[in-house]
Parts: C-alpha cells; sequence; structure tokens
C-alpha cells in the first residue's frame, strides 16, 4: 500500500467534500462553493471528479474511469490508476459492475442503477459564465432565478441560426429551479440525466464548486415550445456493432477521406459485439 | 481497417521513461545536485517557494530538478506536495521591523536612519555576457562591513509621524486562507494580498505595468524596499510561551503613492504592500502597485475600468496553477465535444446553402 490515506485526500478534507456533496444533494442544481484541494494532477484534467470520487469512495466501491466513453483514453487511465494506487479499490471497464463511475463529457450508454454514483468533470460549472463573465453577477442571477440572458442567447441563436447553435454542455433546468452546466457532454447525453436511477455528481476543482442531482431528479433541457431540444447524434449505425442508438465518434480511417463511425461507448460496444451484434465493418475487427 | 484505440496505459509509461532519460540528459555531464540548484540558482528557488506557497529551499531545488527546469511545473510539484501537510497551527506574524536586512533602499529619500544598503543586486550590473564565467565562476571574497545590531526603522513611518501618509488599520482578526476556504468575492485586503503573494510573477508584473502605463495609474515610488531574515515565532500552548522555529528570507516593499485625496479622503500619501518569500523583489514591487491598484474602492477614487482594479479579474487570473492546467487541458480528447459541433456545422452549412439556393431561385 502507499504512504497516503485511503483515496490521497486526508480524512477531514474529505469530510469538507461530502459535506459540499450533501449539500449539493439537497439543493439540486445549486453551486456549493469547496475548498478544493491542489491535487497532484493538473487543474482542468479532472481534480474536481477526482476530488469527488475520493470523498465517495470506499474500500469495497468497484471503480470505473472514462475519458470520451472510453475507458483507455490516456486520462482516463492516469485516473484509474491514481485511484488503484492511492485506494487500492478494484476497477473495472464494464458499466454495469461498477459502483462508480467517474466521467468526462459522456453518459454511458446502459441505463445505471440506484446502486451506482455517476461523476462527472466539470470545467466551467457555470452555465452563465459565457454570457457574464463576473461571478458575482451569475451568483446573483441565480439566486433572482433571473435567468432571462439565458432565453435571449437561446432566442437569437434561433434567430441567427434557425436554431439552438449549442452541441456540447447544453444548459439544463433541475427541479424547475436552477440551470445548470450538465459539464460538457454533447446534448444527446442530456435526457439520460432526467430521472436517472444513480446519484449525479458534479465536479469542478479549479472553480472550486461541486453541484449534484439526487436519484429520479427531473432535468429538462432548455427550449422553446416552437423549437423544442433534440438529442442529436451522427445519422449513422456504429460500423463494429450495428449499435443505432448509441453516440458515435467519426474516425478517419485513410488518406482520402474516407470515414466510419464507431460507438464513443467502448464498453457498450464491446458487450453488444460479445452478444454477437455486427457492424458493417465489424468482422475483420474481430479477426484482427 | 480502423482498430480502436488501445494501449494508453504502456503508451504512458513509455513517455515517462523517455521523460526521465531527457531530464537527465547526457549522461557523460555530471548530474546536478540539489545543493548546487539551492546555492546557484537562489532566485529561481525563492520563485517556486513563493508561488509555491511553501518555504523549503530543498524541496524547491528538488521540485525544480524534477521539472527540469520548467519553474511552473516546479511550483506545481510544491503545491501538489504541500497540500498533503498536516497542519499544526500558525505562527506570530512577522516583525518586518526587526530583519536582518541584505538590501534596503529607499526612493523617497535621499538618506534615512538605516541607510541605503545596496546588497546583492544586479541593478547597477551592465548586462553583458560575461564569457569567463563560462570558464570559472570562482569569485574572490566579497568586502564584509559589520552588520547592523539595532532595527532598521520603516521609512513609511517617518512620513507616518506626520500623519502625511494614510495609516492602516490594525486587525487582530486571522486573515482568510485561499487554501483551504474557497475564494469568496468581494474579498478583504488580506485575501488579495494572499492570492498577489503566490500569484503567477509574470502576471503580477503585466499587472503593475499596466497601471504605470496609465490603466489606473497610481503614481507608486518604491517608499522603501527590504530584503533578509526574519524569526518566525509560535506560540506552544504547553509552554505558555513563543520561541522561534526559524528564519525566513522575505522581501517587503512599501510604495509611497501620491493622492489628492478624494470624495471620501483628504489629500495624503497611500501605500501599496507587497511580501514575498525569498530575494524577489520584481515580484514584491509589482505586488505594492497592483494591491494599492485594487484599494480603489476603500480610498473613495473612481473606478477607471481598468483591468488592474477589478478583484475578481486580478484574482481569478493571477494562479498559474489553475491557469496552466486549464490552459493546457485542451490537449486532452474533446472528440465527443468535437463530433457534436461537426454535425452541428455540417447541418448549419446544409441549411445556409438551401437558403442560398431558395434566394437564386
Amino acid at each position: 500500500m502507499s504512504d497516503y490515506n485511503f483515496a490521497y485526500l486526508d480524512e477531514q478534507t474529505k469530510r469538507m467534500i461530502r459535506r459540499a456533496i450533501l449539500k449539493g444533494l439537497a439543493i439540486p442544481g445549486y453551486q456549493v462553493p469547496f475548498a478544493s484541494r491542489e491535487m497532484p494532477m493538473p487543474y482542468g484534467w479532472g481534480t474536481g471528479g477526482v476530488q469527488v470520487s475520493a470523498a465517495t469512495l470506499t474500500p469495497e466501491d468497484r471503480l470505473k474511469v472514462i475519458d470520451q466513453g472510453a475507458d483507455d483514453t490516456t486520462n482516463a487511465v492516469s485516473i484509474r490508476k491514481f485511484f488503484e494506487r492511492t485506494a487500492g479499490v478494484e476497477t473495472t471497464e464494464e458499466t454495469a459492475q461498477a459502483s462508480v463511475i467517474q466521467t468526462r463529457h459522456r453518459i454511458p450508454e446502459e441505463p445505471l442503477t440506484e446502486d451506482q454514483v455517476l461523476v462527472y468533470q466539470v470545467p466551467i460549472p457555470e452555465p452563465l459564465r459565457f454570457l457574464e463573465p463576473s461571478e458575482i453577477e451569475t451568483r446573483k442571477m441565480h439566486a433572482l432565478e433571473d435567468y432571462g440572458l439565458m432565453h435571449v442567447k437561446l432566442y437569437e441563436d434561433i434567430a441567427r441560426h434557425g436554431q439552438i447553435a449549442t452541441a456540447y454542455a447544453y444548459p439544463v433546468k433541475v427541479e424547475g429551479r436552477y440551470v445548470m452546466d450538465p459539464s460538457p457532454i454533447p446534448k444527446f447525453d442530456n435526457p439520460k440525466m432526467s430521472g436517472m436511477a444513480a446519484i449525479q455528481l458534479f465536479g469542478a476543482g479549479r472553480e472550486q464548486r461541486i453541484y449534484a442531482l439526487p436519484p429520479y431528479t427531473q432535468v429538462v433541457s432548455l427550449d422553446f415550445r416552437d423549437y423544442p431540444f433534440e438529442a442529436s447524434k451522427a445519422d449513422a449505425p456504429c460500423d463494429l456493432c450495428g449499435a443505432e442508438d448509441s453516440y458515435l465518434d467519426e474516425v478517419i480511417v485513410d488518406d482520402a477521406g474516407g470515414r466510419m463511425f464507431v460507438c464513443s461507448d467502448t464498453d457498450y460496444c464491446r458487450a453488444r459485439r460479445a452478444a454477437g451484434h455486427v457492424g458493417a465493418q465489424g468482422k475483420t475487427e474481430d479477426a484482427a | 481497417m480502423y482498430v480502436a484505440v488501445k494501449g494508453g496505459e504502456r503508451a504512458i509509461e513509455n513517455a515517462h521513461s523517455w521523460l526521465a532519460e531527457e531530464r537527465r540528459g547526457d549522461p557523460a555531464v555530471a548530474e546536478l545536485t540539489i545543493d548546487q540548484i539551492r546555492e546557484q540558482m537562489k532566485l529561481a528557488v525563492n520563485r517556486v517557494m513563493a508561488e509555491g506557497s511553501l518555504y523549503d529551499p530543498d524541496l524547491a531545488a528538488l521540485a525544480i530538478k524534477q521539472a527540469r527546469g520548467d519553474l511552473i511545473e516546479a511550483i506545481f510539484l510544491i503545491r501538489a506536495y504541500r497540500t498533503t501537510l498536516p497542519r499544526f497551527g500558525a505562527t506570530r506574524a512577522i516583525d518586518t521591523g526587526d530583519m536582518a536586512c541584505i538590501r534596503r533602499i529607499s526612493a523617497t529619500f535621499k538618506d534615512a536612519p538605516g541607510g541605503q544598503v545596496l546588497g546583492p543586486t544586479f541593478d547597477y550590473t551592465h548586462r553583458l555576457l560575461d564569457f569567463k564565467l563560462a570558464a570559472d565562476g570562482e569569485v574572490p571574497p566579497a568586502p564584509q562591513a559589520a552588520p547592523r545590531q539595532e532595527p532598521t526603522p520603516h521609512i513609511t513611518g517617518f512620513l507616518n509621524r506626520e500623519g502625511l501618509i494614510q495609516a492602516e488599520a490594525a486587525s487582530d482578526e486571522t486573515p482568510p486562507d485561499l487554501t483551504r476556504e474557497p475564494m469568496e468575492l468581494p474579498g478583504s485586503r488580506a485575501l488579495r494580498l494572499q492570492a498577489l503573494t503566490r500569484g503567477d510573477e509574470g502576471f503580477v508584473l503585466g499587472m503593475a505595468y499596466s497601471t504605470q502605463r496609465g490603466y489606473a495609474r497610481n503614481h507608486a515610488f518604491v517608499g522603501e524596499l527590504r530584503i533578509g531574515t526574519v524569526a518566525v515565532e509560535m506560540d506552544i500552548p504547553e509552554l505558555g510561551f513563543a520561541i522561534e522555529i526559524g528564519e525566513i528570507e522575505v522581501t517587503e516593499c512599501e510604495t509611497v503613492n501620491q493622492f489628492t485625496g478624494s470624495k471620501t479622503e483628504p489629500p495624503q500619501f497611500t501605500r501599496g504592500y507587497g511580501l514575498v518569500f525569498g530575494q524577489t523583489e520584481r515580484k514584491a514591487i509589482s505586488m505594492a502597485l497592483v494591491d494599492r491598484a485594487l484599494r480603489w474602492r476603500e480610498l473613495g477614487e473612481d473606478d477607471m475600468g481598468a483591468p488592474a482594479q477589478d478583484e475578481e479579474f486580478v484574482l481569478y487570473h493571477s494562479d498559474n496553477i489553475q491557469a496552466t492546467g486549464f490552459l493546457e487541458h485542451i490537449k486532452l480528447p474533446h472528440y465527443v465535444d468535437f463530433q457534436s459541433e461537426l454535425e452541428l456545422v455540417r447541418r448549419l452549412r446544409r441549411e445556409a446553402e438551401g437558403a442560398q439556393q431558395e434566394a437564386a431561385e
């Protein structure tokens, strides 16, 4: 084992973070300030998620870490190794087997259960930040439920582009009260947040904020009656497993501009192929 | 045929091995020791201690070695180590009036009790590359004088006696600590000073420079700049009195700023304050200028809309560890977000082309 406390942070710090998490769960969508610590990985690389995971993990937990939906992307590997080293918890790549899932930019395709916690890494927790740069002002706007600026922005999008030109980090409203940043997930994932059985925790280390969604919380993507929200993805099936319902990455395969689409959720794709589903280019992949 | 990207773990390990090899450089060249860095790269060590918020020259030297001389990376190593240290208590406030000065200058008085002490400064060197140093760095010992025994009074104290300089409000309140509590704005001056002393030297310098060039100009003179060692004392409850637990070197700068008065304050001099670990005078002077600029509200001055007057702007962007982390995180994969943008741009283009065609018809 290591010389560090279980999951790196000392117990007092974990307690402070747990308090912030509990407050966040009690006021869904509200950004709770917390005394974020300097972690041994850089700000902007998941320090908020790592601190929330560290405060959430128990020795019995099984952890899954994904980045862009994949377990094998470099930063996911790095964070998983960090917890293997400092907490000694079991890790897994199988969504259903994990009790805590830390994610960056995706929600797994497989529906999560009441026994699971989903921890999001958040770069900019303030959904109003790019409309109003001052934190003093945006906190006031949340307190007064003054979201007019956001609606004007969405309206201007429609006036200019004929649609809301936000493809990821698409703002949501939680239980009819707080406008919340869902972290930079593609808007395809937004509907999964609403009514989710698992606890959803959001950690922003650099910006020192934690927020949360208790199970079965109503989460609505902002829209207008005549311009309803639409979850979108590439209009194609996965070339490896044939899935039509999963979010797809576009991969450039040759110098001639050839491309293929594959599931961004690598575990979902793997499980489907293991169950015998085959996409248009799936056969040779299995042989390789 | 596309094969899912695998092997991230091995790639990371190999990259780390290569990094270690690069850090060492040519094995035929003798390896740097921590002592060498601490003694001969002292100003780098000082910067790492100041911005790392941890006074330990050996650890700072180790961090510089490990970081291959990248000081922000070294500061990051120190910060990450610092968070794991238990906190035993707080020391008494240091008394810079009792400083054993190696350098002490005033730009506002030709002479003053305690005198002008130039100390080890680059100030009047001609910046000519010394090629002799490439071959042989040994130097004859510098001339010595008997050290001053009595305390060196602060220059601003003399102005204070005439009531010409604004008196600072004394307070025994425990100052806030932004490493333990989330930063809440508007902050107190103590919080701002803490953020500035650990802020990035380049950022604070740039902010200070902007005030000199007219973005909230505040007419600063270096009333006093002093560098030296001070005793650090701590009250030990079991003993019932304070004992000296060590010495630290600090740089203190007090600026004297011309001030013609405002709606609330009479004409008088005002000050900016800088205090930084080690010999770090560029940083201490910059800090004092920015401190003064941020005091506009307290002194009843106008908000010129200058960046250096904007507390939120300065405090949220002065920390180089936050800044570099967030800046460099854009190297991480973003292909999920990029994919959603790709689809959006393609759709917008399709619709724009459709609209153009319709217009043409």
